[in-house]
């Protein structure tokens, strides 16, 4: 049974007025130290957006959060129009959620797991489609308990989109699997998207977020550092390229907004020719990330 | 070539908690049959006590000459709808718990009551089963007599499924004070306390008074006392505590603890260890 309908071209205009997750201010508290300390986030209808940072930034808090599984300390949230901490199962079952780990009943196979669950939904995709989508038909009269890691995790991403949801929110889907997984996986993300799913994904995985999302929102100790597109994450940072030459034997390296005009200076300094070893690099997306996530919310937010 | 996967067009109202109990019945039951130590500890752990205490006491008669195995059925009858009720649940959910399976309940949007309606469905046909099986070895290796009477049958039948009820409730409520391992430890400690105290192992009746007093808070109390008045002859109710049945007190005890106990619970119920 294969699936071939072309994608429908992705319905860019929202259905009401909301954005699909309005946060403003959101705070969130251990033991009186913030791990969400003023988090505003904007996530618009049809994007795919990453909650980019390292271990501990407040990632899977801020998507608890929204996801209305977890208390926030102050701020406000909005999800598909509504607050998640109040929310009943109407709105749950407009938001698709793919947590770290959560338990799906190791005794059942993941057919018997999936035509279950079906019963949960206003609606729900058919159990053949879906397994054929995340690529789980091999798998589908095996039993929970002996599926691998990877094919565990997709089963999880199954159950996340079964009931066809407006909103998606992946915490860190791709932990744990292989190469191969993890670009089939990428595929079902664009495919959700070009069908008109929004999507909030965590990674720390900086090539996932490239790969993936429309834009991208960098976390560090609880705040947002930055949001751009991945190809413009970090402007100001990017602007500045290292002119590096050798001069006398030594090593010699200029930070500048303006490679050119040091070039000229160098050239003219160097009327015989060649000058040693010289070279100019503009700072990739993952220089861009370690100094957004290495500064102090101060300094990079200005 | 995968499947495009797109939002729902249009949304129905997710299916109402009944709905959603009946299919969580089916699948409680599914993975208990699948859980072969579950199912033999269930089953076997009420016949092994019958067998160990009427072969232990055969020759001693219970008060008004009623024989031993005859008066013991009652107890441990209502023993057996507190395990497969009571204990089971509460250990199940907190494990449940722990798992993350309640998590995952929750994000798919499950009603509370639809996953207590299919602990329910599944503790009433498991304990159906377990009784059938008690009073068939009871009835064939013991000569225990069965009730006589459509009248005697009714009461068995409402006793069961109030303390079945009752044990399921208490059970989803001490579920939420521990993690797994302590509420398996307290449930099945308690759970022993609460026999003896209860009438299970001893004629009630001959317990020190405060020793009656605690047990009558708690429904095995009464879940006994109305066992006994099934399966013990109409003389024996001399030998009560009260000199009745109280078959009234008994409806009054289960219901409350399953009325107030359901709200209790819909209030605490808690899908993850913390939120």
């Amino acid at each position: 049974m294969t699936t071939t309908r072309p994608a429908p071209a992705p319905p860019r205009t929202a259905p009401d007025d909301h954005p699909a997750v309005r946060v403003r201010g959101l705070v969130r508290r251990y033991g009186g130290r913030a791990v969400v300390d003023g988090v505003d986030l904007d996530v618009r209808r049809g994007e795919v957006f990453a909650l980019l940072g390292p271990n501990g930034a407040g990632k899977t808090t801020t998507i608890e959060v929204l996801e209305g599984v977890r208390r926030r300390d102050g701020g406000e949230v909005a999800v598909l129009g509504e607050d998640p901490g109040r929310a009943g199962r109407a709105w749950r079952d407009r938001v698709g959620v793919v947590a770290q780990s959560t338990g799906v009943g190791d005794a059942l196979t993941v057919r018997e797991t999936l035509d279950h669950f079906a019963r949960y939904h206003g609606t729900a995709q058919d159990t053949g489609e879906l397994v054929e989508a995340v690529g789980l038909t091999e798998a589908v009269g095996t039993r929970v308990s002996r599926l691998s890691g990877g094919q565990r995790r997709r089963l999880e991403v199954a159950l996340g989109v079964q009931g066809r949801p407006e909103l998606l929110f992946l915490d860190e889907p791709t932990t744990g699997m292989d190469p191969v997984a993890r670009r089939q996986f990428w595929a079902l993300v664009r495919g959700l998207r070009a069908g008109g799913t929004t999507v909030v994904l965590t990674t720390h995985y900086l090539d996932e977020a490239a790969a993936l999302a429309d834009r991208v929102g960098v976390l560090a100790a609880g705040r947002l550092v930055d949001v751009a597109s991945p190809d413009e994450l970090g402007a100001e940072l990017r602007r500045t390229a290292t002119v590096r030459w050798t001069e006398d034997g030594v090593p010699r390296e200029v930070g500048t907004g303006e490679p050119a005009a040091v070039l000229r200076d160098l050239l003219a300094a160097h009327p015989a020719g060649e000058v040693p070893g010289l070279t100019v690099t503009r700072p990739g997306l993952e220089d861009v990330y370690l100094s957004l996530v290495g500064a102090t919310p101060e300094e990079a937010s200005r | 070539m995968t499947a495009v996967l797109t939002p729902a067009p249009t949304r129905p109202a997710p299916p109402p908690a009944l709905t959603i109990g009946l299919a969580r019945t089916a699948l409680e039951l599914r993975l208990f049959v699948r859980d072969p130590a579950q199912v033999v500890f269930s089953f076997a752990y009420p016949i092994v006590m019958l067998v160990i205490f009427a072969s232990v006491f055969a020759g001693e008669d219970r008060p008004g000459g009623v024989p031993f195995a005859q008066y013991f059925l009652a107890g441990i009858a209502a023993t057996g709808i507190m395990l497969t009720s009571f204990q089971a649940v509460g250990t199940a959910l907190a494990e449940e718990r722990e798992r993350g399976d309640l998590a995952r309940l929750q994000v798919i949007g499950t009603p509370p009551l639809g996953y207590f309606l299919g602990k329910a469905g599944q503790v009433l046909v498991t304990t159906v089963l377990q009784l059938a099986v008690l009073l068939t070895v009871a009835a064939t290796a013991y000569d225990v007599p069965m009730p006589d009477g459509a009248g005697r049958w009714l009461t068995f039948a409402w006793v069961a499924l109030g303390g079945a009820l009752a044990g399921t409730v208490l059970g989803i409520a001490v579920a939420s004070v521990g993690s797994s391992r302590a509420v398996g430890n307290g449930i099945s400690a308690f759970a022993v306390v609460l026999q003896f105290f209860s009438g299970v192992f001893f004629v009630f009746s001959e317990l020190p008074s405060w020793m009656q007093e605690v047990a009558a808070v708690f429904p095995l109390k009464w879940l006994v006392q109305g066992m006994r008045s099934v399966f013990l002859p109409d003389a024996a109710v001399a030998a009560e505590p009260a000199g009745s049945w109280e078959h009234g007190m008994i409806a009054l005890v289960l219901a409350v603890w399953v009325v107030v106990g359901l709200a209790v619970c819909s209030r605490t119920f808690r899908w993850r260890r913390t939120a």
